[in-house]
């Protein structure tokens, strides 16, 4: 696939990514009393992960990602997602 | 009885069965087609043999020696001729030819890909992952291998692997038969099955070509004996015997040495049989049929589908303790009883332990036996079984209830009769949301129905044109408490799909308060006892007097209902939405103001009680419990009962008698319209109709006629109800929201109007032309579906097609839209089923994986919430300033643009459409559900 120009995290209705250092995901799974694998997860080869490659460098699967985004009941809600290899799901 | 776990189950494998395996756990090898002998004996090494289970009462197994339903019965097997390729698995060996040398049976893929692939396997069991995510990494492992086209371990150039469905393989073309490809995947070796999703262990890819067949249990095959004294064989049984009898031809053949083009037929023909055996609905090859053309039930058949194992019998199963009847309507009971009939509870058992506490009261329902007579015309429970501390069950009959009566003791159980106040289930189909089952509390009754309080049929979604209803009674004090705190009827009165009630007055019961409240009427003593002869008080209160007599107001007998202190200001649903809002001087009496428990001003209709919109219930059910909601409730539909009892209230077609010169001018106005469009017609023709922007001129003209037509029936719809005032009945349940809209109204007095199908005028039938009646291309309103008539004039045969032409649309979209949701609705609760609320907040599935870190996000029950959100600050508002004018204005205001009302502004149209319904299957009767 040919790389875009396009930057989806730029884009209006793209919710922010960031990615947590490993030490806020751990606090991110101790405030949750979980381990890694009960996160939800988001592909690797994601737009959105892809992006923000550019920018943190290489995000190996296994890092803990941050999505900040509207909610209808909430307003605005956080959400946590494990980065995984791509042949996983789907 | 056993309680409790006694085993758990730690895992399930699935696998392919080896054909060693099946030879070592089949009881016979099964060789000849024949089944009985001339005597009716099974024949030794049939399908029928006897080691092969017993179906015969008294007769003995041969291979475990157990009676019928002690064997379980054992398996046979039949060694094929030629190995045949099993139809469930061509896909796994189509991946597997694909992804593995021809030759040397090597996976293709050198060792560098291979380890990487498994490093890939090992980072998804750190990461997580269930066997969709395993299956779809073999899958890719397959597809990255099958890529290359030459060996890396060999060299061999491969051919290109291709499946002829339903199960023969090609090789650049030229057929490979399961002999062959069995050869190819013995060649596999194990330690290449791997990263293809196969454990070696317990799966040897060659087993997917068979070689054996097992043959089930007859137990799972019985044969049943007609009343002639013939012989009916299951359909597995008939599959089988063609196997056998393909199988021997093509033994005798081959050994016989017949030409090759014979036995390759019959070779063709024992995997035809083979794999119809398996799925009689393989795509590709026609079903075998019975003798009668009644495709064959075969394997896949008996697990496949609605009807089929799994959804039929194990995540579905019938019941014991339930019972289902018609249903009838009782408005003396509460909301949360539901009446039983006495024959229903002498069945229906609830298993009570013999204590110290409780002995004496067993004792006398022992003796009553189990069908006692009633006493004093009073309904006593009796009891049906006894349960012995050794678990034996003693039928009580009536010479034996003394007796066992007598022997009664401490640590028996005894299944005692239903009763009044046991907790039982109460359920319709269709079962869409949680308020399709409820608990209610039992009322044993005379007569054959399940009577419940009316207010309960919108949750439901019952009526009583003959539907009936299932129950079931709760077996254990845990399943009881948990019914009585989580799914009583009171508990569902506010819904969780738009957080206002889904339990409230409905019909004569809105009719009734409106008739009580609007404009305040005055009621002397003996009407005044009368409406509140039903209803729980203790004490009138102060009468008005008016020359001596003392009269009771309307709005002081609603007041009676009202929980202390309650405090509420809306408009009632016969509000106009005027412009100025005079509030309590409405000339409608449309404003309510509720203070200190007290109404003050406004009429008691939908929008205070009824169900979907009621605002006094909703507040009270929020504010005040669900008990004292089903209390008011209770109250006042029987207050509403009484009220409209002492006025009568009836309704029949004279309700739409409107005035000759109304009708006149009716009919003149739809003349002017049907003129109307016929200049608009001609204007079109001569081409001077103006075209509308992003309209073509065939477009603008419907336009401009749907316009015209449709302000002819609201006109003739205003003329008319000019006519129908408030004093008229139908225009009471119309304008209160009891039934009915002023819709139905004018079509029934002023004007039917436009016919439409798709949202366009008719124009389908014959050329050009909706009937041969008219001229072709006609325009003009009457030849395109516009019906003049009202409902109540008749309607001419023209008119009367085309209202069935409307009509039919109605039909088939409710038909189209019920099968589809259904379906909608089955998969969503599969997806959702399983997903659970921890204590956290958090929404996580089986396996403990969370699926939304804060329930709804906002962690907020849908409800307890109000409208969806999650506190009401207008009531606070107004609580707080009391009845500061100025914030209940900016209330008002909100409410209009509030996100809340765009919401229920939407339940409401739903609302409307579900009223419309009943109209078409009302003569339906039996044929409800």
């Amino acid at each position: 696939m040919v790389e875009s120009d396009l930057h989806v995290l730029e884009h209006d209705l793209v919710p922010e990514h960031t990615l947590l250092s490993e030490q806020e995901a751990e606090k991110v799974l101790a405030k949750f009393k979980i381990t890694k694998d009960q996160l939800p997860k988001i592909r690797k080869d994601d737009a959105c992960i892809r992006i923000l490659e550019r920018i943190e460098g290489p995000i190996n699967p296994g890092r803990v990602i941050q999505i900040r985004r509207k909610s209808d009941t909430a307003e605005e809600f956080i959400v946590y997602r494990l980065v995984i290899s791509k042949e996983l799901k789907g | 009885m056993m309680r409790g776990v006694s085993k758990r189950i730690g895992s399930i494998k699935f696998s392919a069965l080896s054909p060693d395996e099946i030879r070592k756990m089949s009881a016979t090898k099964v060789i000849t087609a024949d089944t009985y002998d001339d005597d009716g004996f099974p024949i030794d090494m049939g399908l029928m043999d006897p080691h092969l289970g017993v179906i015969e009462p008294g007769l003995r197994c041969k291979t475990c020696g157990n009676k019928v339903d002690e064997c379980p019965g054992h398996f046979g097997h039949i060694d094929l001729a030629m190995p045949v390729i099993h139809v469930g698995l061509v896909k796994e060996i189509k991946k597997l030819l694909q992804s593995t040398c021809k030759t040397c049976g090597k996976l293709l893929m050198t060792k560098e890909e291979a380890q990487r692939k498994a490093q890939e396997w090992e980072l998804m069991d750190d990461l997580g992952g269930d066997a969709i995510d395993y299956r779809l990494l073999a899958k890719g492992t397959a597809k990255d291998a099958s890529k290359n086209t030459t060996c890396p371990h060999c060299g061999q150039e491969q051919g290109k692997i291709t499946l002829d469905k339903p199960t023969t393989f090609r090789e650049d073309g030229h057929k490979l038969t399961p002999k062959e490809v069995r050869e190819r995947l013995e060649r596999i070796p194990d330690e290449d099955l791997p990263p293809l999703g196969i454990d070696p262990n317990s799966c040897r890819p060659e087993w997917m070509v068979l070689t054996a067949l097992a043959v089930p249990p007859v137990t799972v095959r019985p044969s049943i004996t007609l009343e002639s004294g013939d012989r009916s064989e299951d359909d597995l049984t008939h599959k089988l015997v063609d196997v056998l009898r393909i199988n021997q031809r093509l033994r005798e053949n081959r050994d016989a040495g017949a030409p090759q083009l014979i036995v390759e037929d019959l070779w063709e023909l024992l995997q035809y049989h083979v794999t119809t055996y398996f799925d009689n609905q393989t795509s590709g090859i026609p079903p075998a049929r019975h003798r009668s053309g009644r495709p064959l039930k075969t394997l896949v058949q008996r697990l496949k589908g609605k009807e089929g194992r799994f959804r039929s019998n194990l995540s579905g199963k019938r019941v014991n303790f339930s019972a289902r009847t018609v249903i009838s309507p009782d408005p003396s009971l509460s909301i949360n009883e539901v009446g039983v009939p006495y024959e229903a509870a002498r069945e229906l058992t609830v298993p009570v332990h013999v204590t110290k506490a409780n002995i004496e009261v067993l004792k006398a329902m022992v003796k009553r036996g189990s069908n006692p007579p009633l006493e004093d015309g009073r309904y006593a429970p009796g009891v049906n079984y006894v349960i012995r501390s050794d678990g034996r069950r003693m039928k009580v009959t009536d010479r034996n209830a003394e007796m066992i009566a007598d022997g009664l003791e401490i640590g028996y159980v005894v299944e005692r009769h239903l009763m009044d106040k046991d907790v039982v289930l109460f359920n319709r189909q269709p079962s869409l949301h949680r308020m399709s089952m409820m608990a209610h509390t039992v009322r044993v009754m005379p007569w054959k129905t399940f009577r419940f309080n009316l207010c309960v049929c919108p949750p439901y979604n019952a009526d009583f044109d003959g539907d009936e209803m299932n129950l079931h009674v709760l077996q254990s004090d845990e399943a009881r408490a948990e019914a009585m705190i989580l799914m009583r009827v009171q508990e569902h009165i506010l819904s969780p799909r738009f957080g206002g009630p889904v339990i409230g007055a409905i019909h004569d019961h809105i009719t009734g308060t409106f008739l009580l409240t609007h404009k305040d009427p005055k009621f002397d003593k003996q009407e005044t006892l009368s409406i509140l002869s039903k209803v729980k008080h203790d004490h009138l209160p102060e009468p008005v007097v008016v020359d001596g007599k003392e009269y009771w107001t309307g709005h002081q007998l609603f007041s009676m209902v009202l929980p202390k202190g309650f405090h509420s200001t809306f408009k009632a649903s016969i509000c106009r939405n005027c412009a100025v809002c005079k509030k309590e001087e409405c000339d409608l009496d449309a404003y309510v103001k509720i203070r200190e428990g007290k109404l003050i001003t406004g009429t008691i209709d939908e929008k205070a009680i009824g169900s979907f919109k009621g605002k006094i219930l909703d507040k009270i059910t929020r504010d005040y419990g669900a008990d004292a909601a089903r209390e008011f409730l209770d109250n006042v539909t029987k207050l509403a009962i009484g009220a409209i009892m002492v006025r009568g209230f009836t309704t029949g077609i004279d309700d739409e008698d409107i005035p000759e010169e109304a009708t006149r001018q009716i009919n003149e106005m739809l003349k002017d319209s049907v003129r109307k469009v016929s200049e608009y017609v001609q204007a079109y023709r001569d081409g001077t109709l103006e075209q509308r922007p992003g309209r073509s001129l065939e477009e603008t003209l419907e336009v401009e006629v749907m316009k015209t037509l449709g302000s002819a029936r609201d006109e003739a719809g205003q003329i008319a109800g000019r006519h129908l005032g408030m004093e008229n009945s139908a225009v009471i349940m119309a304008r209160s929201g009891a039934r009915g809209s002023m819709l139905n109204l004018s079509q029934m007095a002023g004007c039917i109007g436009q016919q439409a199908v798709r949202g366009e005028r008719l124009s389908r039938g014959y050329w050009n032309r909706t009937l041969p009646h008219f001229k072709k291309g006609d325009l003009g309103a009457q030849a395109k579906g516009f019906v003049q008539n009202s409902y109540k004039s008749g309607l001419t045969p023209t008119e009367f097609f085309f209202h069935s032409m409307g009509g039919r649309e109605g039909l088939v979209d409710t038909a189209v839209r019920t099968s589809r949701s259904g379906y909608m609705q089955r998969r969503l609760i599969n997806a959702l089923e399983d997903l659970k609320l921890k204590q956290d907040g958090t929404v996580r599935n089986t396996a403990d994986m969370i699926v939304q870190l804060q329930y709804g996000e906002d962690g907020v029950d849908p409800c307890r919430s109000v409208q969806g959100d999650a506190v009401d600050i207008d009531d606070i508002l107004a609580e707080v300033l009391g009845d500061d004018a100025e914030a209940l204005a900016r209330l008002e205001e909100k409410k209009v643009a509030g996100y809340a009302t765009m919401e229920k502004d939407l339940m409401e149209t739903i609302e409307e459409e579900e009223v419309e319904e009943p109209e078409y299957d009302a003569g339906g009767g039996g044929g409800e559900d």
